[in-house]
């Protein structure tokens, strides 16, 4: 029902409803249930094997869910082939008919829609515009680069003006700085033609930068589903933090727990107070601290330990450094923001702080 | 600047076998024909070199006894009949082949190489063999006639073998899996991705066959075409075999020309056309897919 959502409230594009998928005996997706919203760049993100693309092509059709149920924008697709549903797909191998012109292809859908030969040119010609390819609408796909074609699946997917837009790592084939780019034009495509975009993707930083919210699945169930800031800084469980970004995880012991906040004692021997999920009193959990968020040299840091520089690797913009502390390995992330600033030596002691805010206590 | 030496290109000699396997198996032969064609036949089998057309114009010809020539369709009959059944079974091959090919191109891996087996497993047995038994299912009492009987649906029916009907069934039979074998490689080689971005871009199953399957997969069936066309035209034994003898195809009718009728220069004119037929099937072939690939690099 979508005019149950009222005024303001977001009207859902796709509502999956205990949705699971078995193949054979092999359980590729548990019983999950979200909703994606109107309008929205929603992504879905996790290792390979996670269970995203067979969700993904459940919503388009190509697989049937073992159970559960499928709405969109309100209606159930349960059943209906992928020539009845009208969302499309971005291949991730891009799938351009070989034999057809970059015209062609993007006219495809419309004609089978049934659309006039006029509609269908006027069309075309926008769809061209908007992914910058009028000049190659004559062309075969092989005679186009790898961007190229990708704003061609692009182009020919959006022409039917589908519900929503499924797309299955899409910038998995380009070279690293057009993935870059690409990134950013699927960003403004979305938002200039304000179709519901469904983003398969195994690179978490394209999730973190692209998606209004990410629904990071694991072994084939959601493990968090979120903005990218609350899945980054407020992860849900070990998978999550250790899948997005990178992370120190700390072993700790549960003192208290008080609401949203919890005291633990870590292995470094402070004891601190930060927020928590699924932590117990008395029992053990540990802590999660991005490489980013620990201070080096501890500023005044309430929290600061001794430690050993390991190792160093100077990235340009950034240096890592793999420092010993407590009887653990801390891998911190410092910008190098001066020209020739301060830089640190193996074996050379110092002094690392960071702030119990930065810090995420999880339950073992 | 000093101009680089020239050095012969010795390289060239290496296809020297290649070049004189050629020569001795396919040019001589054929110059040979050719002269054989244009000889007198002798009076006892056999040819003398004395130039004449006259095997040409006998094609098309009856000489009468005071030299004035006579129309005689009876040997372009038998090139219309040729022309016309290695058409029908192209097409038919065309037909049947598709489905099995695409049914095939489906299965599991393993299911799929034992039927890729089982579609060439024919060629294992001797072609006389299995042509045939062919005689034994449609002869008189054969199989097919006594379960047509059995079923009473006829009581007394003609012999369903010596004739074009027989013919035909026997070159299907023998040639299909010449067609099944490369439509298969070009189902094979069909990316499934493209078919489910047609099904995902509102095409239904008919339109997803006719402007995807069918277009990506005609490489497959123009080389089926050929592969079962060409041996067609120059069928022997099923004809022989199959027609009874009476029903004629150029295959058989060369070989009574060498064999039985001993008119070798008549032999080797029906044999020359029956190449000439050939050549003319593959060039326009040729034509015709350089003409779609020029489009197609041209667009």
């Amino acid at each position: 029902m979508n005019d149950e959502a009222g005024h303001g409230a977001p009207r859902k594009a796709v509502e999956i409803k205990g949705v699971s998928k078995v193949f054979g005996t092999y359980q590729a997706l548990k019983p999950v249930s979200f909703d994606i919203y109107d309008n929205e760049f929603f992504t879905l993100l996790g290792p390979s094997g996670c269970g995203k693309t067979t969700l993904l092509r459940m919503i388009a059709g190509f697989e049937q869910p073992t159970a559960g149920q499928i709405f969109l924008h309100g209606s159930d697709i349960q059943g209906l082939p992928p020539h009845r549903r009208r969302v499309n797909t971005v291949f991730q191998s891009y799938a351009l008919f070989p034999h057809m012109s970059v015209e062609q292809n993007i006219g495809f859908g419309l004609e089978n829609l049934g659309w006039s030969k006029d509609r269908r040119d006027t069309r075309v010609a926008d769809m061209l515009r908007l992914v910058h390819m009028e000049a190659f609408a004559g062309r075969k796909p092989q005679q186009l680069s790898g961007g190229q074609r990708q704003r061609v699946a692009l182009a020919r997917a959006l022409a039917p003006e589908p519900e929503v837009l499924l797309l299955d790592e899409p910038l998995s084939a380009l070279d690293l700085k057009l993935r870059q780019a690409m990134r950013d034009e699927l960003r403004i495509l979305q938002r200039k033609t304000g179709i519901t975009f469904v983003f398969v993707t195994h690179d978490q930083e394209e999730a973190l930068d692209m998606s209004d919210r990410i629904c990071v699945l694991g072994d084939g169930e959601i493990q968090q589903l979120g903005t990218p800031a609350a899945i980054y800084e407020e992860p849900s469980n070990r998978f999550v933090a250790d899948f997005i970004g990178e992370t120190n995880f700390l072993d700790a012991d549960v003192i208290t727990v008080d609401g949203e906040q919890a005291t633990v004692k870590t292995q470094l021997g402070m004891t601190l107070t930060a927020s928590h999920k699924k932590a117990v009193a008395g029992q053990k959990a540990f802590i999660s601290i991005r490489p980013e968020k620990i201070s080096l040299p501890a500023q005044d840091n309430p929290i600061a330990v001794d430690g050993t520089i390991m190792s160093t690797n100077y990235l340009g913009g950034y240096t890592y450094y793999l420092i010993e502390a407590g009887g653990t390995k801390l891998r911190i992330s410092k910008r190098n923001s001066v020209s020739r600033g301060q830089m640190f030596e193996i074996g050379q002691s110092v002094k690392v702080g960071f702030a119990a805010e930065s810090v995420r206590i999880l339950g073992a | 600047m000093k101009a680089p030496t020239k050095t012969p290109d010795w390289n060239v000699l290496g296809l020297l076998p290649a070049h004189l396997i050629m020569l001795l198996t396919l040019i001589i032969p054929i110059g040979i024909i050719i002269v054989v064609s244009f000889s007198t036949r002798g009076p006892y089998g056999g040819f003398e070199y004395v130039f004449t057309t006259a095997p040409y114009k006998q094609l098309l010809f009856n000489e009468g006894w005071t030299g004035e020539l006579e129309f005689n369709p009876q040997y372009l009959i038998v090139v219309a009949r040729t022309l016309v059944l290695s058409a029908v079974t192209t097409s038919i091959c065309l037909l049947l082949s598709f489905p099995v090919a695409y049914f095939i191109a489906l299965q599991r891996p393993a299911i799929k190489v034992l039927l890729i087996y089982l579609v060439t497993l024919p060629f294992w047995v001797s072609m006389i063999v299995r042509v045939y038994s062919w005689i034994i299912i449609l002869g008189k009492d054969g199989v097919v006639e006594k379960t047509l009987r059995g079923l009473g649906l006829v009581d007394n029916m003609d012999s369903l073998l010596f004739g074009n009907t027989a013919m035909l069934l026997g070159l299907v039979y023998s040639y299909i899996p010449l067609m099944i074998l490369p439509i298969f490689a070009s189902i094979e080689k069909l990316d499934p991705a493209l078919i489910e971005a047609s099904h995902d871009l509102y095409g239904n199953r008919l339109t997803t066959l006719r402007r995807v399957i069918l277009p990506l997969t005609r490489p497959g069936m123009i080389a089926g075409a050929i592969l079962v066309f060409v041996p067609s035209l120059g069928a022997v034994l099923e004809p022989t075999l199959l027609g009874g003898g009476k029903t004629m195809m150029m295959g058989n009718l060369i070989q009574l020309q060498f064999g039985g009728a001993r008119n070798w220069p008549l032999g080797a004119a029906i044999a020359i056309v029956l190449m000439a037929a050939v050549m003319v099937f593959l060039i326009f072939q040729g034509l015709r897919s350089m003409r779609t690939e020029g489009l197609e690099r041209a667009a």
